[in-house]
Parts: C-alpha cells; sequence; structure tokens
C-alpha cells in the first residue's frame, strides 16, 4: 500500500551511499550577503497555513545557520537550543528551580514511560504533566517510538502500530499512532512528536523503505487523531535512513503536510559521522525555512554545533545526565573523567571557564571522591553538565545574533582541537555550510609524547604556545 | 565558637542557649539540630537549596573525618584550606565526630590501645589519635569530638572500664597535639555503667575542653535506662559550656536528652525516613498534642507518611497544607509517589528538604516552650498523645 505523493522512483538501495551522495545547493528563501546575516526575508509564498500553537521567528543568520525566537504555549525559547531529557517527569535529581537558574527552557518527557506510569489519564486528571511536575517552562513528549528500536527484540511493527511486552506487568501494549497522540493529548506538552516507524541507520534492505512510507501513512492517522492543536504543536518526523532519495521523498510529504515543526529522525544510532551530516544537510536544505527544524538523539557538543552550522534548531539527548552519573563532565576541551586517579589531587574547578554554582564552589578533587560512589556526585555533575549544554545553547544563539558566528565555531574546535586534528566529516560539514575553519585544523608543529594522565596540562600548554 | 546559657529550667535539665559558630550569619540558638553529612554534604539535598531550609537553623552540620578516607587525601583537603573551603560552605559551622551512625560505626571489638575501630565502606579502619589529630588540623572545623573508645551495652565490665581509660587517654593526646584547635569537646563514654560514666565526665571535666561530647548512646541500652545515666553525667558537668551528644535521633530521644541538659543533637532519623519514603507529618503544636492532625491520614501512624502508599497516587496536596519548605510549596504527594515508583533521585532529594524543614522547626517549637516554661508539659502531652492511636487499636480488640 504505497503512499499516492511517490511517484515510481527506482528504488535504489546501496549498502554505502556516503561516498555517492550528490552535492546539495542551498536554496535560500532568504537572502543575506557572503559572511553577513540575513538581509530581508522573500514573504511565504504558500497558502494559508494551518493554525499553530507556535511562532518561529529568526532573529539572525549565518548562512544555513540560524538563531530565532520559538514562542510555545508556555514558554518563549531562544533557538538553537538543546532540551534535557526527564523521561519519567523528572530530570535526574535536579530540582525544577534548579533547571531554570541553568537556564533549561524545554524539556523531554517520554510517552512510552509515562503511559506506563504514572499513566496519562492521571496525568489528565492532574492537568497534564505541566502541573503534575510543577514545570513553568516548555515541554516536549515523543511518540514512544523510539523504544521500538531500544526494544526491538520485544517488538512486532505492522501496519496498525507498534506491539510490545509492557515491561511492568508482561501484558501486551499496542501503541498506535493515534494512541501515541492521544496519549500526549492528556500529557500536555507544548510539543508533541508524531508516531514514527523508526529503524537503526545501519540497518538496510527493503525495511528502511518500509518505514519511510509508514511514516507517512501514519503522519495522516496523528494528525486527524490530534485533538488539540491550538496547543499543542505536532512535530512530524523525517525517515529515510541514510539513503537520499528516501529521505527526500519523506521532507516532500510532510512538508505537504504543512505541520508546526519537523523533526530529522533515525539519526544518533550508530552510523558513521560522514552520513550523519550529510542527511541533516540534506534534510536542513529542503525543509521550510520559517519552521524549526530538530536533530532529534543528538547531543554531543561537537554534533550540536556542526548541526546548527547546517541549519537545525533543537536537539535533544540522555548524554549530559548520564555521562554525569559515570563521572564524566563536559568541558570545553572535550571530557574530564573525574573517576581518574589523577583528579585525586586536583584543585582546580571542573572548568575555570565555566560560572556554574559547582565549578565555582568545588574542585575535582572533592568531586572525584563523590562520583560513582555517592548520589551528591551525580547531582553535583548532572547539574554542571545540564549548565554547559544550556550555556552552549546560549553561545550559539548569541552569536549568530550578534553575527560572530563563525569566530565561535573557530573558537569552539580551536579549544576541542588544540593539536588541530579537526575530524574530516565535521572539515566536510563546515565546507556545505560555508564557515571557513582551515586556521583550526593541522599542519601544526608536531607535539611531544603525553602521558595521558597529564593529556589534559598538555593540551593547555599547547593551546598558549599557539 | 561562643556558647552561653540563656535559660534554663529548674524542673529538668532544659536549656535555651546561643552559640555562635565560625562566621555563620547569625548566632544559632540551642537545642539544635546537627544536619547529617555524607563528605560533607548532605545525602541528597544539594548545596544550592540548602538556603531554602531555615537559617541559621540549617546552618550546623556533623562531618564524620572518616569519611574522606575514601579518595580524598588530607594533604588535599590541606591545600583547598580546610573543609569550609572545600564544601563551599563558610558560613556553616561544621562539627568535625567520627562517628556518624550511617556508614561510619564504632567497632568496639577491634578497637586496641592504640586507637579506636571503625566499620566504613572502605573496611575496618583503626584510627590513632595522632591520624585523627592530623585529619582535624587540615579539616579546620569548628568543633570536633576527641576520639573516643565507645562500646555498645552488653560489654564486660571489664571492657567498659577499658573504654573509660583509653578515652580519657586519648583526649589528653588530643589536645597536646593539637592545643591551638577549633574548639575541641571532650569525649565522654561509661557504657551504661553508672560509676563509670560519673568517673569520666568527673576527668573530662577537668580538662581545658570548649564543650562535651556525650558518647556511647544508641549503642544497645534501653530508652529507659539513659535519663539515670544523662543526669548522673550532666550533674558534674559545669553549666556554661555544650553538651553534644550521638546517636540520640528519634523525637521521644531528643526530648529525653533536651530535659537531661543537653544542647546539640545529631540524628539519623531524616536519613532513615528519607531513603523509607516516609515524610513528618507529626504536629508543630506549641502543647505538643499530637491530636490535632487530620485523622484520615492512610498509611499513617499519625506521626509520618510512607509516600510510596498507593493511596498517595492521585493525591494533589502537599505533604503539610501549612509547611514552607521547598518541596510542600512546590509538589504533591502524587508526584513524589511517582518519583518514588520509578526510582527517581528527586525523590529522596524533596523528602530529605521536608524532613530536614520539619525536623528544624519541631526544635524551634521546643525551644519556644522551654522558654515559656512549659517544656515539661510540652514533654508529656507529646509523648502521650503521640501514641494515642496505638492504646485505641489495643482497646478496640
Amino acid at each position: 500500500m504505497r503512499n499516492s505523493i511517490a511517484i515510481a522512483v527506482p528504488l535504489r538501495l546501496r549498502p554505502n551511499i556516503s561516498n555517492t551522495l550528490p552535492h546539495y545547493k542551498f536554496r535560500p528563501t532568504c537572502f543575506h550577503s557572503h559572511e553577513g546575516h540575513t538581509i530581508s526575508c522573500v514573504p511565504d509564498p504558500r497558502p494559508q497555513a494551518k493554525p499553530m500553537a507556535l511562532h518561529f521567528e529568526i532573529l539572525g543568520r549565518f548562512n544555513r545557520a540560524r538563531a530565532a525566537q520559538l514562542t510555545l504555549p508556555h514558554f518563549v525559547c531562544q533557538t538553537p537550543l538543546f532540551m534535557p531529557v526527564g523521561t519519567q517527569g523528572t530530570i535526574k535529581g535536579l530540582t525544577n528551580n534548579e533547571l531554570e537558574r541553568i537556564g533549561c527552557q524545554i524539556i523531554l518527557g517520554n510517552t512510552y514511560h509515562l503511559a506506563l506510569r504514572p499513566t496519562s489519564e492521571l496525568l489528565e486528571e492532574a492537568g497534564g504533566l505541566h502541573n503534575f511536575m510543577n514545570w513553568p517552562r516548555a515541554m516536549l513528549t515523543d511518540s514512544g517510538g523510539f523504544q521500538m528500536v531500544s526494544l526491538l527484540h520485544l517488538a512486532d511493527i505492522t501496519e496498525e502500530g507498534v506491539t510490545f511486552q509492557s515491561p511492568v506487568d508482561g501484558k501486551p501494549m499496542l501503541l498506535t499512532p493515534e494512541e501515541s497522540i492521544q496519549i500526549q493529548n492528556r500529557i500536555g506538552a507544548d510539543i508533541i512528536m508524531a508516531l514514527d516507524d523508526v529503524v537503526r541507520t545501519t540497518i538496510t534492505g527493503p525495511r528502511i523503505e518500509e518505514a519511510m512510507y509508514r511514516t507517512l501513512r501514519w503522519i495522516d492517522r496523528c494528525i486527524a487523531a490530534h485533538k488539540r492543536p491550538h496547543d499543542q504543536n505536532l512535530f512530524g518526523i523525517v525517515q529515510g535512513g541514510l539513503d537520499p532519495e528516501l529521505r527526500d521523498i519523506c521532507v516532500k510529504g510532510l512538508v505537504e503536510r504543512n505541520l508546526p515543526g519537523y523533526a530529522i529522525g533515525g539519526l544518533a544510532g550508530g552510523e558513521d559521522k560522514d552520513s550523519f551530516w550529510r542527511v541533516v544537510a540534506q534534510c536542513t536544505a529542503a525543509l521550510p525555512e520559517d519552521k524549526p527544524r530538530y536533530v532529534m538523539g543528538v547531543g554531543y557538543p561537537l554534533d550540536i554545533v556542526v548541526c546548527s552550522a547546517l541549519g537545525a534548531d533543537m536537539y535533544d539527548c540522555v548524554y549530559p545526565t548520564r555521562t554525569a552519573r559515570f563521572g564524566t563532565a563536559l568541558v570545553p576541551e572535550g571530557v574530564l573523567k573525574l573517576k581518574h586517579r589523577a583528579m585525586a589531587d586536583d584543585t582546580r574547578p571542573i572548568d575555570p571557564t565555566c560560572p556554574c554554582m559547582v565549578c565555582k564552589n568545588y574542585t575535582r578533587a572533592y568531586i572525584h571522591c563523590l562520583v560513582t560512589k555517592d548520589a551528591m556526585g551525580s547531582q553535583l555533575l548532572s547539574y554542571h553538565n545540564l549548565y554547559y549544554m544550556m550555556r552552549l545553547s546560549r553561545n550559539l544563539h548569541s552569536s549568530i545574533v550578534e553575527g560572530r558566528f563563525p569566530e565561535f565555531v573557530r573558537d569552539f574546535l580551536r579549544t576541542m582541537f588544540p593539536k588541530g586534528d579537526v575530524p574530516e566529516w565535521v572539515c566536510n560539514a563546515m565546507e556545505v555550510a560555508g564557515i571557513d575553519i582551515s586556521s583550526c585544523c593541522a599542519p601544526f608543529p608536531p607535539c611531544q609524547e603525553n602521558d595521558s594522565s597529564n593529556e589534559l596540562e598538555q593540551l593547555n600548554k599547547v593551546k598558549i604556545e599557539i | 565558637m561562643k556558647f552561653a546559657v540563656k535559660k534554663a529550667l529548674s524542673s529538668s535539665g532544659a536549656r535555651v542557649g546561643v552559640l555562635e559558630v565560625g562566621i555563620c550569619p547569625a548566632p544559632i540558638e540551642t537545642p539544635a539540630l546537627l544536619l547529617a553529612t555524607r563528605k560533607g554534604l548532605p545525602h541528597f539535598i544539594s548545596p544550592d537549596l540548602l538556603p531554602s531550609l531555615p537559617s541559621p537553623d540549617s546552618n550546623l552540620l556533623q562531618v564524620s573525618p572518616m569519611h574522606f578516607l575514601e579518595g580524598l587525601s588530607t594533604t588535599t583537603i590541606s591545600k583547598l584550606g580546610g573543609l569550609h573551603q572545600m564544601l563551599g560552605l563558610q558560613q556553616h559551622g561544621i562539627a568535625a565526630v567520627p562517628r556518624d551512625s550511617i556508614q561510619c560505626l564504632p567497632e568496639s571489638k577491634a578497637a586496641t590501645k592504640l586507637g579506636a575501630s571503625f566499620e566504613t565502606p572502605c573496611g575496618r579502619l583503626l584510627i590513632k589519635p595522632k591520624d585523627y589529630v592530623e585529619m582535624i588540623s587540615c579539616m579546620k572545623p569548628n568543633i570536633w569530638a576527641s576520639l573516643a573508645d565507645e562500646v555498645p551495652a552488653w560489654v564486660s565490665e571489664k571492657r567498659n572500664k577499658t573504654s573509660v581509660d583509653r578515652t580519657l587517654r586519648w583526649l589528653d593526646d588530643c589536645i597536646s597535639l593539637y592545643p591551638e584547635a577549633g574548639s575541641i569537646f571532650g569525649a565522654i563514654v561509661g557504657g551504661t555503667n553508672l560509676e563509670e560514666r560519673k568517673r569520666c565526665a568527673e576527668e573530662v571535666a577537668k580538662r581545658n575542653v570548649s564543650g562535651y561530647w556525650i558518647g556511647g548512646f544508641g549503642l544497645g541500652e534501653g530508652i529507659d535506662e539513659r535519663p539515670a545515666l544523662l543526669r548522673a553525667v550532666m550533674d558534674i558537668l559545669p553549666d556554661e559550656k555544650p553538651r553534644l551528644t550521638c546517636g540520640l535521633g528519634l523525637p521521644e530521644e531528643i526530648l529525653q536528652g533536651i530535659a537531661a541538659g543537653i544542647d546539640l543533637f545529631d540524628s539519623t532519623y531524616i536519613y532513615s525516613l528519607t531513603v523509607g519514603g516516609f515524610a513528618l507529618t507529626f504536629s508543630l503544636d506549641n502543647s505538643g498534642e499530637q491530636h490535632s492532625l487530620q485523622s484520615d491520614q492512610i498509611g499513617s501512624d499519625l506521626t509520618k507518611i510512607n509516600l510510596r502508599a498507593t493511596a498517595y497516587r492521585k493525591d494533589m496536596s502537599p505533604i503539610l497544607e501549612n509547611c514552607t519548605c521547598y518541596t510542600c510549596k512546590n509538589h504533591t504527594k502524587a508526584y513524589i509517589n511517582h518519583l518514588l515508583n520509578v526510582h527517581e533521585m528527586l525523590a529522596q532529594t524533596l523528602l530529605e528538604i521536608h524532613n530536614t524543614h520539619h525536623f528544624l522547626r519541631f526544635f524551634h517549637v521546643i525551644r519556644t516552650a522551654i522558654q515559656d516554661g512549659s517544656f515539661e508539659e510540652f514533654r508529656q502531652a507529646f509523648l502521650e498523645s503521640r501514641r494515642e492511636h496505638f492504646k485505641g487499636e489495643a482497646i478496640s480488640t
């Protein structure tokens, strides 16, 4: 049962397509100067848009990158932005006022988990998840679809929906597009996600095409089932694996439905970075300018910087909080493993440039004695890591608005790769993004052999020499 | 550290005092509670949430130096400038006491003439006075208890006597090794032996200490044995120096200690409640009466509620309607119930905030009762009405 929009496109299923992607030209609907910002925007020529519960206003640009104001029912947000994941109605160990102080604008709740506990009916009775957890800012719920991929050995995907075995009581659960939207309507988040048929990018074969077309059929069912379009924004999710043809069909199909926003899904699942950025680049080039773009599951700071340069606006990931629980802190140079023995005598803060409560008051040595042994260790590290992500988001936004985005990107890369070993995929992506990072890349004079426990110190020394 | 008694009751040993310690923003009224910590910080309440607790009531912390043996050298602590700097709690008063009753427990069987033994997460440790004083000198707490050989109530008389001898010797060692210390509190032990308790108290009273740490309680003695032991010790100790005790955690025990003349308490009650999913709900009425509670509280014994109970699944009210803590002002029982069900750490954070707040208010109410001269009535009313629901059940069957 093919979607009628699809023209008879020959199926080109190639196991490794990364070296055969055509070059995508940037198709602007806004005019820009070579190294400058937006000058004027062409008014939206498309037919009258459906009522939306959001307003997206671009405040600044650099080539494909944009900084915008995203007005949602519960909060006015600045993009690019990172959304911490609060799967079960809480961000691990942090209180709401801490999250506000850190600068969290939107948090993500997971439909699958919340439907199990405390159930969407209870949340509806409580006046929605906002009320239940007393979170005053914005919220996004995902569809429950990602669990399909994670729990695949328990799941059975058919045209009707997805059945899985409830981990709580073993009973079979059916998640249809209608059910997912109904649950999300009860939960009440500002942004809700369509149920998509998501497959891992490492899978090849006809399954990817099947999933893409099914996603398009399901979006119509989601739209029909959505009872609250005036205060909840339904985002569609672009699937299609790593196949540019399939991705293109999916983008076109979703854009036809004129949704308030679009997500790029099916990534962050183990594909190689070179394929990853190309899919993002293709989708951001094809998606409408005036709607937010959300790259799902993207959380490494480097990935966020690259995707923002390519024109994405929103991100989510469990990475910052999860890695905190393993004793790893996010720092401009990369990561700092607080568990390492060398940290026991290090009296510096985690990140001397970070103004957060943890870095202002505590040293690596103290955090070292807490991590992996005491709950307080995870809490403090989660606080710092989330603060780092929010600071990154704020810096992305303000550097674009203030016209210094390329400098910001170059500083970021130099700090993270002081030896100039910027990965090739980043260089390729930045070329497409139109950002000159040649000054960040080697050749540099070769460095001395480094002892791993003093690596960070050596890196700092090298940075000063430059 | 400065301490002064403001009002002492003649009817009992209870007294209200004022403690000035470190650079605490305001003097702290006693009887007061020391908050239990793990490696210097509360178990679950992160430091930026501490200011939401009543101040300066919440500014006293008890820290066990042994916690840091797991991963932090004394040299590093010294380099950082001591505990206050390391913990970012410059305006708090810190009392260093080896025993923390949760994870650092005295192991009397392994103690020797050279040092006291503790069961810790790093294993069984023998702590000698010299090592202990070195830890203290690097940590620079405001108050510290001298090293004690605490024994449980069931040891032989001989062992008990030895514990007093050792404790006195180690007190002298501590004083001589670190004379210019932050205020040292002399440790008083003696188990359940009245004579030994008196002997120890007399000897410690002769030394030049700033206060007294009364140990050896909560180690197997009966709650009814304590008043006599406490009185015997208090009668000997000078009134003008503060008394700190360990091992008296429950509200009933706190009242017992205050009646005998104790000024400072550390308690593991809050921690136990919190990890069990309990929230304190007992009445803070000035009279001590506990009847004024909602009698329809389910899963409750009128003193606390267990938020794991399914009865709270849809309860959209705060733990206590008129409680001003962060948890009650922002969250509902239903939300905490959900957090407990899904094993989220935020549950413990919210519960520790509420329980700490409530217990600190309890101390405040007690101090008011002492000031008004109505402490004995308060205590009586509290104890009797607290167990009222048990009486009812017994009669009906």
